[in-house]
This record gives C-alpha cells, sequence and structure tokens, in this order.
C-alpha cells in the first residue's frame, strides 16, 4: 500500500509539475511576447470564449476524478484489515505510546512487528488527541479519547523506522516519538518468546475481570441478571430499544465505561454500575482482550500464573 | 415585511434624518432594513450551531434526554411562550403606529413589548431559579446533583450526559435571554426616540428594524420551546 | 512605464486627508477611506507580530534539538503566530483595508451603507487584538490556532480563554464588514451601475462578505463552548464524561473551512484589477470570474471534512468531502486560466503591481495544486499533520494572498495617498518576496512527505538540511516584508505626486482625484461602460471568440 501512495504522489507531483510549467511558461511567454512598446497602445478586447471555458473546467475536474478515485481506492484498502492480522494494541498518553501485545509484552515508544505479516493496530488515548504516524509505511491515524481506532499495515522490509505523534498534544509533542522494528519471522519468534512477565493481556484481563467483581454476575450469576460473556464478542446483539450490533472492541469498552448506554434484550436497565475513571486505557484493552477469548470454545475462565521468563520488551 | 412607504423625499426639503451618503430617504430604509436581515441571518447561525450541538447529543443520549426533560417544567414554557408572542403582536402595532404617525399608540405598544419582554425575563429568572433550588446547574459546582431521588429513582445512570444536555439548556436558553435583554434596551432606546417625537410616516426606520430583531428573538424562542420542553417529555404537563 | 500627470504642486485639493485634522477626527471617522486607513495602520502592526514569532520559530528550527527556547514557549510561538496571522491579518486584510476604501467608490457610492457600523467594526477589532495581544502578554496561549479539545479545553494550562475571547470579538469585526458590504453592493450603486458592470474587485468582496456573515458566528459559538467548558468546569467536548471532541473539530472547520476562502478571494479580486490594467485590456471570461467567486464561497461550505479525514470519520463521509474538494477546486484553477488568457495579446508593462500578480499566478497554481495531494484520500493520510500542509497553506496565503495584498497596495497607493512609491526598490523587494517565499517554503514539501510533523519544537536530525534552507529563505523573505514598509513611510513625505491615474487604469476609483475627496465624488458619476473598458471609444470592435 505504501507504494500505491508513492505512485499516487508522483502521479499528483507530474499533473502538478505539467501545470505549474504551462501556467508559468504561458504568463513568462506573453508577458515578454506582448511586452508593451509605446505607451499609447491600446489592444484589441477579447471577451472571453464559452468553449475554452467549458474546457478548461471539465478537463481539469476529470483529472481531479482520477485522483479521487485511486486515493479513496487506498483509503478504502486501509480500513479493511485482512482477517489474519495479528492485533497490536496502543495506548497513547501525554507524552508516550504504551504498547501492549496480546502475549503479554509491553513496550514504551517501541513497536516489534514481524515482516510480511498483516498487522492490525487498535489504538486508543488516555488523555487528549494524538495521532499514531508511521512514515515508512505512509499511514497514519489520530488516537481520539473515548474510542477506540484502528489501522492497519503490512511491513515488506526489515528495519527500523520512526514513529511520530502527528497530532498536537501539549509540551512534548515532538517527543513523543518510538520506533518500529519489523523483524524476519525467526528474530520474531524469538523476540516474542521473551514474553511478558504478566501473563499475556488475556491473562491480565482475567484477573482484573475477577477483582473488578465482573466475574460474580457474568460467570457466576444464576439468577439471570446478566448475560454469561462465553462467545459474545464477534456476534450480533440485539437490545431492548430494538436496535441491533455486532460485539466488538468499541462495544466492550462502551459496556463496561456506559452499562445503560444500550441494555441487552431480555436485561434490565441500571444492575451494572460504571467503571468510568476506575480502569486506565491499557486496563480496558486487557479486559477486551480477555472477553475476546472467551469466544473462542475451550478458553481459558481462571487466570494462569505468570510466566516467570525473561523479558525482553519494556516493562511500564 | 416593509414595503416602501410612498414618499420621496429627494427634492429640496429634505428629511433631517437622510443621512448624507444616501441618494432617498427610500434607499436609506431599504438598506437600514436589508442590513437588519443580514445580521438575523448570522445570528441564525450563531444560534444554528447550538442548536446542531444539541441535537447531536440527544441523538447520542437518547435515555439521558428523556431523562432531563423530565425535569423541564412545560408550564414555565408554555407562559413564556405566551408572553413572547403577545410581545411580538404588540411590536407589530407599534411599527405599525409609527407607519400611521400616531405618537401616543406608538408609545402606549413599546411599553407594552418592552413590560412583556421583562415579564419573560422575570418567568424566566423563576424558572432558573428553580433549577438552581433543585441542582440542576452544572455550571456551579454545588449545585448539580443528579443522584436518584424518590421522585426520580434511575436518573443516577445518566449523570454525566445529563450534565451535557443541562449545559446546552443553559447556554440555548442564556444566550436568548442575553438576546430578550438587548431587546428590552433597544425598545427604551426606541421609546426615548419616540418621545421625542422623532418618528413621522416619513421616517421610522428605527422602529421597523428594531421590531424585525424583536420579532426573530421570538421565533428563536418559539423553536426552543418545543424542543427543550415539549419534544419527548416524560412528564405531563400540569 | 507609468507617468504622473502633472498637478500643481502648491495648491493641494481638499480631499479625505486634508479635510479635518487631529486625532479625534481620525479615531471619531465615519469616512471609510479613513477607517481603511486606520485598518491598514492596526494590520501592519499585527502582520508584524504575528511575523517576529514566525521569525522565533524559524530560528528554532534550524537545530534539530529544541536549544533555542524550551517547548512550551516553542508551542506558545507557533499557536500566537497562528492565530495573530489568521484572525488579525488574513480575515480582516483586503476587505477591512483596499474593500472598505475602495468598494464604495468603485460602485460610485459615498460611502458605505452603515459608516458608523464600519468605524465600529475597527473598535471591535482592536478590542480584538488587545485581548490577543494580552494572551500573549499575560503568557502566551500553547494550543494551536485550532484549539483542538480536549487539549484546549481541558489539559491546557496556558491564556486560552483570553485568546479565544479575542478571535470571538475579532469575528464581530469580520461579520459586521461582511454584512457593511453586502448591503452597500445591493443598495448603493451608482445609476448605470449594474452587476455585470461592477469590478471584480466588487465581486470577489461581495462573495467573501456572504461567507463572513454565514461563518463566523459558528466559530463564535465553538469557541465560546470551549471557554464555557473551561470556565465552569464542565464537558461538553470532553469525552471523560461523554462528550465528543470530533464534534469541535466539525463545528471548529465549519467556519474555518470557508474563512480560507475569505482570506483568498478578495487577493484574487485584486489580481483581477491588476492584469486587466496592466496588460491594458479587458479581462478574459468576466462572468466566469465573477460566478466562480460566488461558486467558491458557496462550494466552500461544503468541504471542511478535509481536515478530518484521519480523525475516524466514516468513509462515506470521507469520500464525500474529497469529492466536494476536487470540485471546489474548479473555479479557482477557472480564474488562473481567464487571468493568464487576459493577457494573450495584451499590452503587458512590468510595474511592481503586476510583479505581483505574476507571482501570484505562479504561486497560487502551485498552493491550489498541492491541495489536491491533501484532498486526496490515499495521499492525505500520509501527508496531513505534516510540514506538507504547511507548506500547502502558506503557498496559498503568503504566495497568494500576501501577495496579492501587497500588489494590490502597491496599485492603489497613488490613490490612497497621492504619492508614488519609488518603483526600483518596489521591483526589487517584490523580487526577494517572490524568492525568499520559495526558499522558505518550498523545502517544507519536501520534509513533510519524508514524514517531519507540524507542531514540532525538535525534530528528527535527516531533515536539518531542509529546514536549514527554509529558516535561509525566510530571512530574505523578510528583508522583502521590511522594504516596502520603510520606502512607503517615505513616499508619504518625499513621494512624486501621483496624479488621478498614475497607471491609466479603468474604473470609477480612477477618474477621481487622488486622494480622493471626502465624499469621493465631486459630481455623482453615471456608469455607461463595462468594467474595464480598456479599448479606445473610437473603436467598437470587440471579437468574441466563440
Amino acid at each position: 500500500m505504501a507504494r500505491q501512495v508513492d505512485y499516487l504522489y508522483a502521479y499528483l507531483g507530474v499533473v502538478t509539475i505539467v501545470m505549474t510549467a504551462l501556467i508559468f511558461a504561458a504568463v513568462f511567454f506573453f508577458a515578454v511576447k506582448y511586452r508593451r512598446k509605446h505607451d499609447d497602445e491600446i489592444p484589441k478586447p477579447i471577451h472571453g470564449s464559452l468553449i475554452l471555458e467549458i474546457t478548461w473546467s471539465i478537463i481539469p475536474f476529470i483529472v481531479m476524478l482520477s485522483f479521487f478515485w485511486w486515493g479513496a481506492q487506498i483509503f478504502f484498502a486501509n480500513a479493511s484489515p485482512p482477517a489474519n492480522a495479528m492485533d497490536i494494541y496502543v495506548v497513547g498518553k501525554q507524552w508516550m505510546w504504551k504498547i501492549q501485545y496480546p502475549e503479554g509484552q509491553r513496550e514504551i515508544n517501541e513497536l516489534h512487528v514481524p515482516v510480511n505479516h498483516p498487522v492490525k493496530i487498535t489504538l486508543a488515548s488516555e488523555d487528549v488527541i494524538h495521532s499514531f504516524f508511521i512514515p515508512a509505511f505512509r499511514i497514519k491515524h489520530d488516537v481520539v479519547p473515548g474510542r477506540y481506532d484502528t489501522m492497519w499495515f503490512t511491513a515488506t522490509k526489515p528495519g527500523r523506522y520512526h514513529i511520530f505523534c502527528a497530532e498536537y498534544c501539549g509540551t512534548e509533542h515532538s517527543g513523543m516519538v518510538g520506533w518500529v522494528t519489523v523483524m524476519t519471522e525467526s528474530d520474531y519468534e524469538n523476540w516474542l518468546a521473551g514474553g511478558g512477565t504478566e501473563g499475556t493481556m488475556a491473562d491480565q484481563g482475567g484477573r482484573l475481570f475477577e477483582q473488578l467483581g465482573c466475574s460474580t454476575c457474568h460467570e457466576l450469576d444464576r439468577q439471570g441478571r446478566c448475560p454469561n460473556l462465553r462467545g459474545v464478542y464477534g456476534s450480533r446483539i440485539q437490545f431492548t430499544d430494538g436496535s441491533t450490533r455486532v460485539a466488538d472492541d468499541a462495544y466492550i469498552r462502551e459496556s463496561i465505561l456506559n452499562p445503560n448506554a444500550r441494555v441487552v434484550q431480555g436485561y434490565k436497565a441500571d444492575v451494572m454500575p460504571t467503571y468510568q475513571g476506575q480502569l486506565s486505557e491499557e486496563q480496558l484493552l486487557q479486559l477486551v482482550v480477555y472477553i475476546k477469548s472467551l469466544a473462542i470454545t475451550g478458553a481459558p475462565g481462571a487466570p494462569t500464573a505468570a510466566a516467570p521468563a525473561a523479558s525482553t520488551g519494556t516493562r511500564q | 415585511m416593509a414595503d416602501s412607504h410612498g414618499v420621496v423625499a429627494e427634492h429640496a426639503e429634505h428629511s433631517p434624518y437622510l443621512r448624507h451618503h444616501f441618494d432617498s430617504m427610500e434607499q436609506q430604509f431599504d438598506s437600514a432594513t436589508l442590513g437588519m436581515w443580514v445580521f438575523l441571518l448570522t445570528e441564525i447561525m450563531f444560534f444554528g450551531g447550538m442548536f446542531g450541538a444539541y441535537t447531536v447529543y440527544r441523538s447520542m443520549y437518547p435515555g439521558a434526554f428523556a431523562s432531563t426533560s423530565m425535569h423541564m417544567n412545560p408550564a414555565f414554557g408554555a407562559a413564556n411562550t405566551a408572553v413572547l408572542i403577545v410581545s411580538s403582536l404588540t411590536m407589530a402595532l407599534a411599527v405599525r403606529s409609527a407607519r400611521l404617525g400616531s405618537q401616543k399608540a406608538l408609545q402606549l405598544f413599546l411599553v407594552l413589548t418592552m413590560i412583556f419582554g421583562i415579564a419573560f425575563l422575570v418567568i424566566k429568572g423563576f424558572e432558573y431559579h428553580e433549577h438552581w433550588v433543585d441542582d440542576k446547574v452544572p455550571l456551579f459546582a454545588g449545585h448539580w446533583d443528579y443522584s436518584n431521588t424518590k421522585e426520580f429513582p434511575h436518573q443516577a445512570q445518566y449523570a454525566k450526559q445529563a450534565q451535557i444536555l443541562f449545559c446546552f439548556y443553559f447556554f440555548m436558553t442564556g444566550f436568548h435571554a442575553v438576546h430578550m435583554l438587548v431587546g428590552v434596551g433597544i425598545m427604551i432606546t426606541i421609546l426615548t426616540m419616540a418621545r421625542r417625537g422623532i418618528f413621522s410616516h416619513k421616517y421610522f426606520t428605527p422602529v421597523e428594524i428594531s421590531g424585525l430583531y424583536w420579532h426573530f428573538v421570538d421565533i428563536v424562542w418559539i423553536f426552543l420551546f418545543p424542543l427543550l420542553y415539549l419534544i419527548g417529555n416524560a412528564r405531563k404537563l400540569i | 512605464m507609468s507617468t504622473a500627470l502633472q498637478t500643481p504642486e502648491v495648491a493641494e485639493s481638499p480631499n479625505y486627508l486634508n479635510s479635518e485634522y487631529g486625532w479625534r477626527s481620525w479615531l471619531f471617522t465615519k469616512d471609510h477611506k479613513r477607517i481603511a486607513v486606520l485598518y491598514i495602520i492596526s494590520i501592519t502592526v499585527m502582520f508584524f507580530i504575528g511575523g517576529i514569532f514566525a521569525s522565533l520559530i524559524r530560528v528554532e528550527l534550524l537545530t534539530p534539538q529544541g536549544d533555542l527556547v524550551n517547548s512550551d514557549t516553542y508551542n506558545k510561538f507557533f499557536t500566537m503566530h497562528g492565530i495573530v496571522m489568521v484572525f488579525f491579518f488574513l480575515i480582516p486584510s483586503i476587505p477591512a483595508t483596499l474593500g472598505n476604501f475602495f468598494l464604495p467608490i468603485q460602485i460610485g457610492a459615498k460611502d458605505l451603507a452603515f459608516p458608523r457600523i464600519n468605524l465600529l467594526s475597527w473598535y471591535i477589532y482592536i478590542a480584538g487584538a488587545i485581548f490577543a495581544l494580552a494572551a500573549i502578554v499575560l503568557g502566551g496561549v500553547d494550543t494551536g490556532w485550532t484549539f483542538y479539545t480536549p487539549f484546549s479545553s481541558t489539559y491546557s494550562n496556558t491564556f486560552v480563554i483570553t485568546a479565544a475571547v479575542g478571535v470571538f470579538i475579532a469575528g464581530f469585526s469580520s461579520i459586521l464588514t461582511g454584512l457593511n458590504f453586502i448591503v452597500t453592493v445591493h443598495k448603493m450603486r451608482a445609476p448605470g451601475m449594474t452587476w455585470g458592470r461592477l469590478p471584480l474587485f466588487v465581486w470577489a468582496n461581495y462573495a467573501t462578505s456572504l461567507i463572513q456573515v454565514l461563518g463566523t458566528p459558528v466559530v463564535a459559538i465553538t469557541l465560546a463552548l470551549v471557554g464555557l467548558e473551561r470556565a465552569f468546569h464542565i464537558g461538553i467536548f470532553d469525552p471523560a464524561i461523554g462528550g465528543d471532541p470530533i464534534l469541535f473539530q466539525h463545528m471548529f472547520w465549519f467556519y474555518s473551512h470557508p474563512a480560507v476562502y475569505i482570506m483568498i478571494l478578495p487577493g484574487m479580486g485584486v489580481i483581477s484589477e491588476i492584469v486587466p490594467c496592466f496588460s491594458r485590456k479587458s479581462i478574459f471570461g468576466y462572468p466566469f470570474i465573477a460566478g466562480s467567486s460566488l461558486g467558491i464561497a458557496i462550494i466552500g461550505f461544503l468541504v471542511w471534512g478535509h481536515h478530518m479525514f484521519v480523525t475516524g470519520m466514516s468513509m462515506y463521509a470521507s469520500l464525500y468531502f474529497s469529492l466536494l474538494t476536487m470540485l471546489v477546486a474548479v473555479p479557482s484553477a477557472v480564474k488562473v486560466f481567464n487571468w493568464t488568457a487576459t493577457m494573450f495579446r495584451g499590452s503587458i508593462s512590468y510595474d511592481t503591481p503586476m510583479l505581483y500578480a505574476f507571482g501570484f499566478i505562479g504561486l497560487f497554481t502551485i498552493g491550489g495544486l498541492t491541495g489536491l495531494f491533501l484532498a486526496t484520500l490515499g495521499v492525505d493520510v500520509h501527508v496531513t499533520d505534516t510540514y506538507f500542509v504547511v507548506a500547502h497553506f502558506h503557498y496559498v496565503m503568503v504566495g497568494g494572498m500576501v501577495l496579492a495584498y501587497l500588489g494590490g497596495m502597491h496599485f492603489w497607493w497613488p490613490k490612497i495617498t497621492g504619492k508614488l512609491y519609488p518603483e526600483g526598490w518596489a521591483r526589487f523587494a517584490a523580487l526577494l518576496v517572490f524568492a525568499g517565499f520559495n526558499l522558505t517554503f518550498f523545502p517544507q514539501f519536501i520534509t513533510g512527505y519524508l514524514g517531519q510533523p507540524r507542531r514540532y519544537h525538535a525534530y528528527a536530525p535527516e531533515f536539518q538540511v531542509l529546514n536549514v534552507m527554509s529558516t535561509a529563505g525566510a530571512s530574505v523573505l523578510g528583508l522583502g516584508y521590511v522594504i516596502p514598509l520603510i520606502y512607503m513611510l517615505w513616499s508619504l513625505k518625499y513621494g512624486k505626486p501621483a496624479g488621478n491615474n498614475p497607471w491609466k487604469a479603468k474604473g470609477l476609483e480612477w477618474e477621481t482625484s487622488s486622494p480622493p475627496p471626502t465624499f469621493n465624488f465631486d459630481t455623482p458619476p453615471v456608469v455607461t461602460e463595462d468594467a474595464y473598458a480598456y479599448a479606445s471609444e473610437s473603436s467598437h470592435e470587440e471579437s468574441h471568440h466563440g
């Protein structure tokens, strides 16, 4: 995709240079050729030409439509991560990037990805609007507080590339930079094996699920006060007002922070308390990953002990 | 709206109110009324921005909205609506009196309009006071409390969004009230001019354009009333 | 070259400058020409204040590290540069100065429809400027001129409300100017001055006024809401209590995009006056240039989302905004083609105003075309929020608008002051501006594409060479601005008398004295010919190419 962006950019550049050159040349040429020879000369008026006006409106517009079309194609591709994309979770906060891998590693301002494998990044902000920008991959996406945003890419060449924050966010906006390291498959396996010391994100989420009392209702409750969450992620949920929605990351987040926004059909409002202000964005993501893991049959219900291996990622 | 009154004042005696850069009273009148219409257009965009934002939040949070609407008192709203509509009538009558050159009637109707305008503000004051006492004023700490009460047992869940919606309620009605206050000030000014005998059937431009302003402020209220007090009101009208 | 008509130097005819003396006659004037002069002085001051911030930014960016000032200070520099330049220079510039001075004269009127509101407009501008300067002096604002929430509403520790109040107040100045122009053009045209005979400068200001009147109130309410949020600690745009920061962006850009057309349309109007005059030929495609001004004004209200392609806005909204943005580029292109065609078989002279017009045509073309890069979705994702955007808007705002302003000032200086500026120095300064400008901003297209984000205090070292070039260019550009300031002030006392029509231009303003009398015309004009009727009266051959 990055190459497509470069090709489109080059196409835009060529058209720009050609048009600019034409205009400059015309202006220059007319200025010289029709330079005033004596003070009293008065040229004949030429008031206009409808054909010319139509031509030089339509042709540029058609060329612009080609820009639009190609740009839209790239944009759509950017919005459609492949099904086999691996998930990585990035939380932006003033003034650092906190990166969590499902396997449990955590890094600050460093992202490690394997080459030739699609990566889907879920973005969350703890405070103001940031923007996650990797110039080498020709992508960026704003990180807006109060919601999740996603972007995806497939790195094609091993190396180290800049990460920049691209939405002004306060004092150290220009310090909110990092590096994405693209590794070969085998190097990446090795790196991953280092693991995080706290277990996978799902493990961490599971522990939170228990600590915060979620399991009391959502797992152990026999009175039918709240929906069991096994298999919920990815299914279509129906709500009391008749609307439906596929349960995705954003829905899980909303349900935790604002439970009465949408109440599942067959359940009552005002039963689940809100956790607004009690969880960081990273913790929310861990819960999301945990609940996602419940969609797979035979997924762990109780959290496992943390893997006691050396960690290569930076701890928060 | 105004059609130009047939008097042409171009020859020797010109009205002392003809400003030097205009060629005729007609041109001056037309310019003043067009100017006021353009100004009112800017006001529509100003209020429109607020109405737009309010609509966005209301559609995002229907539950919170239903809950906040129970705290609006349509009785106050209805009283204010009645007062404003009558005041628009008296304003229109004032403009008509000016056109006819009836000085006494003009002054009477201006005074009545002003009284109704002040009545509006007084009623609004009572309404705001009720919200203050009820702790429904999010702007001031200590006067915002959206916890469950006996009368409203399920509202605490909406506290955060209700805060936004109540803010908009106060901003929208507040900016409107400021415009009403300005309107009352304008009435005082016009009344003073009327008492000095400035207006006649030949010259009543300030009355005309004040009328336009007054009717506009009334119309904004006509939109605010149903939007804030009537639609989706889960509370029965008294 | 221009020739000054011989006018007796001794007896100066009564004109708007010498009709009354004393500071009261200026500060309480109702004469649109004097008000225009008051604005010229005020916005020049604000321009140089904004320019000082620009210089500080460029000096800091000589090195990749943030070593001149600390981050907070740098963030205040670019914020203040933006606020001052956008709201206190670019938006009022041509309408409040050249528009105020010439719109009534060009339509044959004695003044604007509402002279006292015109004066009020200036007072309000000054009040707004005082608040903005107060924000600077008290310690500055660091939100960026775009005031994005929740940073501006909750997190920033600077004088956001003060600055927002300044902008809010200045907005009223803009609204009142627009209102005045609209009513004036509708109601006060001289006999024979039909809509189809209006100078294109008037059309441009009229279209601009429509935008001012419709758009500015929306930014007023938006900033008012941000101010209220900060003052009362309530959340409208605060996501922690369910507010939507993207709603702020929609509301903000709903005005601020049309605002850029407020900035450029009057400049295009100036070019439409200069090119026919110095080609001594009627403008090519009059109805299309007039219509394109209106088209830009209208379509300009429909494209604001192109500032928000990476915010997570819906795909369909993004498609719509991208497409409409392509559409709005067409009328601008049409203007460029028409100006160029005007020069065809004309009689071109190289006086300073025309040099600025040449510069405008070239640089606006580049600026406008690079806008298309930004309108193109796939590319925008890469270049938005980088120096590419910074370069784009400086090409249209400085390469376009500032050059048009300078061109217009030089074109009409003889009429406003009755004096000629020194042509040699003026041409030299124009060349400095052109060269300095390109050296400053062209490298930024490159650093932007390579990835240098905007609003960065410190940047990655590989961008340094291009940044140094940019700063070098800025010093040349700065010199190019200072030189006209000096010689124009000099010309007030020592310039040659201009005479009524030093450029032999067409237009009602050239038929009255330089400077014009207080009521503009000794006898009210009656208009019998179209605008730009440069062909001599004796030969009525008009060729229409079809």
